[in-house]
């Protein structure tokens, strides 16, 4: 038993969850929005600095949510810091993805050690009520990015 | 209240006058407690969400299918009758296990929720004007909030929520000086959902009565742990829902007083709630057709009815000892535990356990639990704005139900060292 807990809790995720990157509130900010759990009354803001030419120079977030949650956000601000809007689109469809299907997602060959540092979050799909915890900061960086004030998992 | 709750939570004298309760017995009564979750026992400590169902409740809802269904109130033929008559029994056996004096003060609804905003709406809604106060309190169930937001809003009326001390207990000081000329409804908990704290609602009825204010208790939760008597509570209404009584789901009951029915306007038109109708003008049934519209959940009332049997044939008393003694466990056992914070455990209680282990999040405690078979709840409980009062996003909850054991918070209490394992 621990040891399934222990493939969805790896030690990334521990680390990640205690010890959040890029967290607080940015002073440059272009694009930001709110992410909502219904279902756990967790809330979380994503902060996106996108420069002239499209690339993301920052990426950051605050709120409140459990490890999964808080990892996925850190880990996310990690990843998508450098990259341009188009990879950053599809970093976000093939997460979403890989947290709620069960076959090898196909990823664009240059995104590929990115999906690979994402791959610890794959533990969710054998929790389904926890890939809303996974995938909410995605959800509240593309709502952001689309100029969406709110996201929400439901 | 305090009187019944002083029955129910027997000090030792009075619990060694009761016959041994058997839960074993009672937990072959319950088929799905047999079953396994990832290989494991089920540890159902999550009866506060919804409870598990006795084979007599099973079976009566599925003999009234094989043998006895039809509609209600209309027919001249045999099984009309004799379904319109299994669902005024069961209404008849509501009525008692309320205490309620008179078959007419009870309406079935689909739940507790649906009775708050039938009074909310033809009862409180009728009445409000803008400036007008309802007055709630910080432990409310978003279903004890929302419906009174939606009437306030539609007269300009203000909600308002009485506090609650760092134990979740009711300041009655504040909660009387809360109350004024402004305030037209009070409605609160019976037992919070979230903490188990039993409140003191005979004398905040009493307080309210005193200005003249109608009350709403919210029973969904102590009709299950507590001999609730709504003569002795004295309150206007009293809402609590079948599925957490060990009933079906989609059955709940309104009680409101006779005269209170008699003057109110229907909550939804339809059949069955008439006694003439024109296109020109409809009269009405009395109560409690009048706010039964349309065909209800029949079968449901009628394991409703059958549920109060197995819960009055085990004994409420013993059953509310039985369940006493397993809280009074469980409240010591994760006490002794480190890194472990209780809220809400001081004063009366019933059932509920909450707390948080160190400084994870419950849905990680939740799944946690889960793998080991111990099924909790975890989150706000609806109940978001008791969680800011606490300056928390959640807790985790066991709830305990009459078939629950010794054993099974022993395994709560075990499995909650894998989270440590887990967390460090």
């Amino acid at each position: 038993m621990l040891d399934d807990l222990r493939e969805l809790y790896q030690e990334v995720i521990l680390d990640h969850g205690k010890n959040p990157r890029n967290y607080g509130k940015p002073d440059e900010v272009s694009h930001r929005a709110g992410g909502h759990n219904p279902l756990c009354g967790d809330r979380i803001f994503v902060y996106l600095h996108v420069d002239a030419e499209g690339v993301v120079r920052n990426a950051a977030f605050d709120g409140r949510g459990c490890a999964i949650s808080q990892a996925s956000a850190s880990l996310m601000t990690e990843i998508v810091s450098g990259k341009t809007l188009g990879q950053v689109d599809t970093l976000f469809r093939n997460f979403h993805e890989m947290c709620t299907s069960d076959g090898d997602v196909e990823t664009d060959g240059s995104l590929a050690d990115e999906m690979d540092r994402l791959q610890v979050l794959s533990g969710v799909r054998q929790y389904p009520i926890r890939v809303k915890c996974a995938t909410l900061a995605w959800h509240t960086m593309n709502a952001a990015l689309q100029g969406e004030a709110e996201a929400t998992t439901e | 209240m305090s009187q019944a709750v002083a029955e129910t939570t027997l000090d030792g004298a009075n619990r060694s006058n009761l016959p041994a309760y058997d839960v074993d017995k009672v937990r072959a009564d319950f088929p799905i407690l047999s079953r396994e979750v990832y290989g494991k026992p089920l540890v159902f400590l999550d009866s506060g969400a919804s409870a598990k169902k006795p084979r007599a409740v099973i079976d009566a809802v599925s003999a009234v299918y094989e043998g006895e269904y039809a509609n209600i109130h209309r027919g001249v033929h045999y099984l009309s009758v004799r379904a319109t008559q299994l669902y005024d029994e069961a209404r008849e056996k509501v009525r008692a296990y309320l205490n309620a004096a008179k078959i007419g003060e009870i309406v079935f609804t689909r739940n507790t929720t649906e009775a708050i905003n039938l009074v909310a709406s033809s009862f409180t809604g009728q009445r409000l004007r803008e400036g007008d106060e309802i007055l709630l309190t910080e432990l409310e169930h978003h279903a004890n909030i929302v419906p009174w937001q939606l009437a306030a809003g539609r007269a300009g009326a203000v909600v308002r929520a009485s506090p609650v001390d760092d134990d979740g207990l009711v300041d009655l000081e504040k909660f009387e000086a809360m109350l004024t000329s402004r305030t037209k409804m009070v409605a609160f908990t019976h037992t919070s959902n979230v903490l188990g704290v039993v409140t003191p609602a005979k004398e905040m009825t009493r307080l309210a009565h005193e200005k003249g204010i109608p009350v709403l208790i919210d029973g969904a939760q102590s009709a299950v742990h507590l001999s609730v008597d709504v003569q002795d509570l004295d309150c206007d209404f009293f809402t609590f829902t079948g599925h957490k009584l060990y009933g079906p789901s989609g059955i709940g009951v309104l009680y409101g007083k006779s005269n209170h029915l008699e003057a109110m306007p229907p909550y939804q038109g339809g059949g069955d709630m008439i006694e003439y109708v024109t296109f020109e003008k409809t009269t009405f049934a009395k109560p409690p057709e009048r706010f039964e519209a349309g065909t209800p959940h029949i079968s449901g009332a009628i394991g409703l009815g059958a549920a109060i049997d197995y819960v009055n044939a085990l004994g409420r008393d013993a059953v509310a000892a039985h369940e006493h003694g397993l809280l009074q466990y469980a409240t010591a056992r994760l006490s002794d535990m480190p890194g472990v914070r209780l809220f809400g455990a001081k004063g009366e209680k019933a059932s509920i356990v909450s707390f948080l282990q160190d400084d994870v999040h419950p849905h990680d405690v939740g799944t946690i639990l889960d793998q080991a078979g111990v099924a909790v709840r975890v989150g706000h409980h609806c109940a978001q704005p008791l969680m800011d009062r606490f300056g928390i996003s959640g807790t985790v909850r066991a709830s305990i139900g009459l078939y629950n054991t010794r054993e099974e918070i022993d395994k709560l209490a075990d499995s909650l060292h894998h989270v440590k394992e887990i967390f460090g």
